[in-house]
């Protein structure tokens, strides 16, 4: 909202400049977001928190000036001459929902003549960005910007013959015409203002159409009424209506203020409408409370700000916002004035202090308790994972909703858990509307945005949750780390085109497991939604699944509009964590050579690698330190249906050095072994 | 005999002369020195010459010997330098083609700015604490002073899964399960990392974003705690020479509660775009723990005291980065994660 500095001149003498204001009142809480200058005026535009929201008045916003500068606050007049008649012969007011309405007050002012406001008045409603009317609707508006009490004003011979507000909730498929030109249908929950026959305004949002000040309009009801700031808040969006009424009842004003609004509403009508008030006003207040006492120690002030104020100083400064004190043995009672209904405990009127007192003239102290920080094992086994996977991938953030359509697009079958998803209740879109099981859609959705984008050969992580229903409050959150890759090792001259697939991917799980000190695993061929069938894996570990790695299903690369391969893994992080063997003993380095021992062999193509080796490893226990597949070869020289397979075995002993005859006697042994059980043969 | 000598020594001369490899004075020492060579041979006839003689030429063909070895080795030598110096020639490559383009990657920078606020206050004491990301409506609001119909709860538009659960829309539900964990221990002095949601999305909002979100209790905390402790951080994270202001400011559950400025890290200060002509950046909520917030978390707020505090790493990534949209972030686009 925009205040003009010229205005709230008017209630309170300010000799600062524009900007040392705006620091002034930025600097005790009321946020001001910037100045403009407007001919000979300023312009502050106020960024008020919550619950402050009494500063959108301009006679409060003027109590603050009025506490930092030591200027007297001045209070506009609304002493106005009544006439004879009495306001009863007029109206009657009646509060059927006292809940929804604490109070309910109105006036009734004779024989105006409606015509433009002033122009002084015209230029204050402008700059606080509210466009003129009329003189009667603009004195409504231009007192809710002094007092923050919002006003309305009724065609006084537009209401029924019954001349009685009745304050209700409105009924079954009841309707009101508002000021907007907007028929609106009210629910059961709406407050609605009556005539006793109709609505005649939506309570503390909107006036209706029907009672609505005309040119010729020479009576008018006013009305200063205090409403429920949570039920105005309901209905402001239920309807999808929000008004400079609304937004302040929502707030919350002071039902203590309804009077004084009212009477000053009347007393400028007659200064620029004419006119003559009848004497009184019909009030209603159901909902009155006594005023708000609260004890505050000084003692504790210092002990909770780390501050030597003063007892007098703080008394001081909460007299300069007008509250009452009373000097008690060891604490001062405070009344707390009802146009502040944010103030209600001790800590509250601390604030007052601490921010009249000067954030910046508290010292600045660390905290005494001595107290080592760090990290749990398991926080530093997740950092240990991203140092890693980021040596080797670039890490992507996505969100944690998803599209519902994510199952379908990686062939997730139907009633397969992954399927069984939370879903949210008001999501922005249906793209975002459900919580992701997988990481595997964000990856592939990574990659095709990517390569869309002409970026090639891809290789991205993420670890982030994913989320499960279950039969707690809450469903389970699971970490998982997941990884996608696509293309091949960038294009370089030195012709070495690594293609990044399955194995790549593969050796960055080695790569991770071997650092992290996962053991004892295996890769299992293994069909799982979204994968290739014949080329996933599932990863085992002492028979317990870490997750899942393999090419993506060319079907669902295509719905991921992917053009080329691509590879991924999910594993489940709390599962490494478990299983990781963290202690390291090193082992003793062999004083004796190694022998190294090449044999190719003709496997059956079904026959798999860890199949092989599993059967050299049984043959030569002890003395045999490593194997690894160095080639795999099939075409002319291999007949249809084998492939040549190379190992290289590693024999080592750490008490001799070993001789050829003994690894001859191994590797027959080994050889003998692969026939007997693979029938594989020496080629 | 000596003629003979002579005849030797001339052809050796001239081969020696010759030879351009190492191979060939190889061959040249075998054929004059070696056991079948023509010194040994001739220095094998000489039994038959007189003592005189033998002594002579003996002492000639030996001298010879001597010297033809050196002088073989010394060309060896020369020959193996040029050998050396034609290889070295051979092998040269060019420096300014690029190396092998190694597949590698980086962390997001929203990791790297959380890692680095972590370290920060790891350093003061601090330790990690974390939470669920889909919370009870009960520690996301109730328990932080905010039940329902809350005027504040329309600060922060929520995602629901349900009415009482609700995707977490910061990071503080955490603070509940904490206190309700550890009361009445003390002290207490935690940050919390992690997802949040909220049902924002433009320029500068993101449905997602991640907080790290601060709380410390114990017997005796003072908002002069709070304000040394974050101007610390804020001077470590950004510059030493950062000017930091605290103004009051509201949330509902802290009071007193204060907002954390810095000088603009663009311009330091003297007004720029980024942070609206004011030279200042709003970086950090915080305030001293409300009375309420502590009931619910198990503690005597008349016995202990605390700070909380709560950034958004998205804006600290911003300011230390000088990304302009929010939106790169979440986009994972290679060209901007492979900066970091």
């Amino acid at each position: 909202m925009g205040v003009s500095i010229n205005w709230l001149n008017k209630y309170v003498d300010i000799d600062w400049t524009p900007e040392e204001l705006a620091h002034r009142l930025t600097m005790a809480g009321i946020a001001i977001e910037g100045v403009e200058e407007a001919g000979s005026d300023s312009i502050l535009e106020l960024d008020l928190t919550p619950n402050r929201g009494d500063c959108l008045g301009l006679i409060n916003l003027a109590r603050e000036v009025s506490a930092l500068n030591g200027k007297e606050l001045r209070i506009p007049s609304a002493d106005l001459a009544e006439n004879r008649e009495n306001i009863d012969d007029y109206i009657k007011v009646e509060i059927a929902a006292p809940d929804l309405c604490p109070r309910y007050a109105a006036r009734v002012v004779k024989n105006v003549e409606v015509k433009p406001s002033p122009e002084w008045m015209q230029n204050a409603l402008v700059s606080a960005g509210i466009r003129p009317i009329s003189n009667i609707v603009d004195v409504t508006n231009y007192v809710m910007l002094e007092t923050n009490q919002p006003l309305h004003a009724f065609d006084y011979d537009l209401l029924s013959k019954e001349k009685r507000i009745l304050v209700r909730r409105a009924e079954y498929q009841e309707n009101l015409t508002t000021l907007d030109g907007t028929e609106r249908e009210l629910d059961l929950d709406s407050l609605v203002i009556t005539d006793g026959i109709r609505p005649v305004a939506l309570a503390g949002i909107m006036g209706g159409l029907n009672t609505e000040i005309r040119d010729h309009t020479r009576m008018v009801l006013i009305e200063s009424a205090n409403f429920l700031n949570t039920n105005i808040r309901r209905t402001s969006k239920k309807q999808g209506l929000k008004s400079d009424s609304s937004v302040r009842f929502e707030k919350g004003v002071d039902p203590n203020g309804v009077i004084y609004a009212v009477n000053r509403a009347a007393w400028l009508i007659q200064e620029i409408a004419g006119g003559e008030a009848v004497k009184g006003i019909c009030d209603v207040y159901p909902g009155q409370k006594e005023a708000l006492k609260v004890n505050l120690r000084p003692d504790r002030v210092n002990y909770l700000l780390g501050t030597e104020i003063s007892s007098g100083e703080i008394k001081d400064i909460l007299s300069r916002l007008q509250f009452k004190i009373k000097d008690k043995k060891n604490y001062l009672e405070v009344e707390v004035p009802s146009y502040r209904p944010d103030i209600t405990m001790e800590a509250d009127l601390i604030e007052e202090v601490a921010r009249l007192y000067g954030y910046s003239n508290i010292p600045d102290t660390l905290p005494l308790t001595a107290n080592s920080g760090g990290l749990t094992e398991y926080q530093r086994f997740r950092d240990q994972i991203k140092e890693i996977m980021a040596s080797y991938c670039y890490e992507v953030i996505n969100y944690s909703f998803i599209s519902p359509q994510f199952h379908d697009r990686i062939m997730c079958p139907a009633g397969h858990p992954l399927g069984q998803v939370i879903q949210v209740a008001n999501p922005l879109s249906e793209e975002q509307s459900v919580m992701r099981t997988l990481l595997m859609p964000g990856l592939l959705e990574n990659i095709s945005k990517n390569l869309a984008r002409r970026n090639q050969n891809l290789n991205f992580f993420e670890m982030g949750a994913v989320y499960y229903p279950s039969h707690d409050r809450l469903p389970d959150e699971k970490l998982k780390l997941g990884a996608a890759v696509t293309g091949r090792v960038e294009l370089n001259w030195l012709k070495n085109q690594v293609p990044m697939d399955f194995y790549y991917l593969k050796g960055i799980v080695e790569i991770l497991f071997r650092e992290t000190g996962i053991r004892d695993y295996r890769f299992e061929a293994y069909q799982a939604a979204g994968y290739h069938p014949g080329r996933a894996a599932r990863i085992l570990c002492r028979d317990q699944e870490i997750g899942i790695i393999g090419e993506v299903h060319p079907q669902v690369l295509e719905n991921f509009e992917i053009n080329d391969s691509a590879c991924v893994f999910e594993l489940d992080v709390d599962t490494l964590f478990r299983l990781r063997e963290k202690k390291v003993m090193m082992e003793q380095i062999a004083k004796y050579p190694a022998v190294e021992r090449d044999i190719a062999v003709l496997l059956k193509n079904e026959v798999k690698a860890a199949q092989a080796i599993q059967v050299i490893k049984d043959s030569a226990s002890g003395l045999l330190q490593e194997v690894t597949v160095f080639d795999i070869y099939t075409g002319d020289q291999v007949p249809q249906g084998y492939k040549s397979t190379a190992f290289r075995l590693t024999f080592q002993s750490m008490e001799r050095t070993l001789v050829e005859a003994e690894i001859n006697v191994l590797v027959e042994t080994i050889l003998n072994n692969l026939d007997k059980e693979l029938q594989a043969r020496l080629r | 005999m000596l003629s003979k000598l002579q005849e030797i020594k001339d052809r050796a001369e001239a081969m020696l002369q010759e030879a351009a490899s190492i191979e060939k004075l190889n061959d040249l020492r075998v054929r004059t020195l070696g056991r079948k060579g023509e010194i040994t041979l001739l220095l094998r006839s000489l039994k038959e010459l007189s003592p005189e003689e033998k002594a002579a030429l003996g002492q000639a063909a030996n001298q010879f010997k001597t010297q033809l070895e050196d002088m073989i080795s010394k060309k060896t030598e020369e020959l193996k330098q040029l050998e050396l110096q034609q290889r070295l020639e051979a092998e040269i490559i060019d420096v300014t083609l690029p190396g092998l383009p190694l597949m590698r990657g980086s962390k997001h920078p929203l990791t790297r700015i959380y890692e680095e606020i972590r370290d920060i206050f790891i350093g003061m004491g601090f330790n990690v604490a974390e939470g669920p990301e889909i919370e009870l409506d009960y520690y996301n609001f109730e328990a932080l002073n905010m039940p329902r119909n809350h005027p504040a709860r329309d600060m922060q538009d929520t995602f629901y899964i349900n009415e009482d659960v609700v995707l977490r829309t910061h990071t503080s539900p955490v603070q509940v399960r904490t206190m309700e964990k550890l009361a009445p221990g003390l002290p207490v002095r935690i940050i919390v990392p992690g997802k949040v949601y909220r049902k924002d999305d433009d320029a500068t909002h993101s449905p997602m974003f991640q907080q790290v979100e601060g709380l410390v209790l114990d017997s005796r905390i003072t908002l002069a705690d709070l304000k040394g402790t974050l101007m610390k951080f804020a001077r470590e994270m950004f510059d030493e020479d950062l000017k930091v202001r605290f103004r009051p400011s509201y949330f509902p559950f802290t009071e007193p509660s204060a907002e954390m400025d810095i000088s603009c890290v663009m311009c330091k200060g003297a007004g720029c775009r980024v942070c609206s002509q004011t030279g200042w950046l709003e970086i950090l909520g915080s305030g001293m723990v409300n009375p309420r917030v502590l009931e619910y978390g198990g503690y005597d707020p008349e016995k202990v005291t605390g700070f909380a505090f709560g950034m958004g790493i998205e804006r600290i990534a911003m300011l230390k980065y000088g990304i302009n949209d929010l939106r790169l972030f979440f986009d994972n686009d290679r060209r901007f994660l492979r900066q970091f």
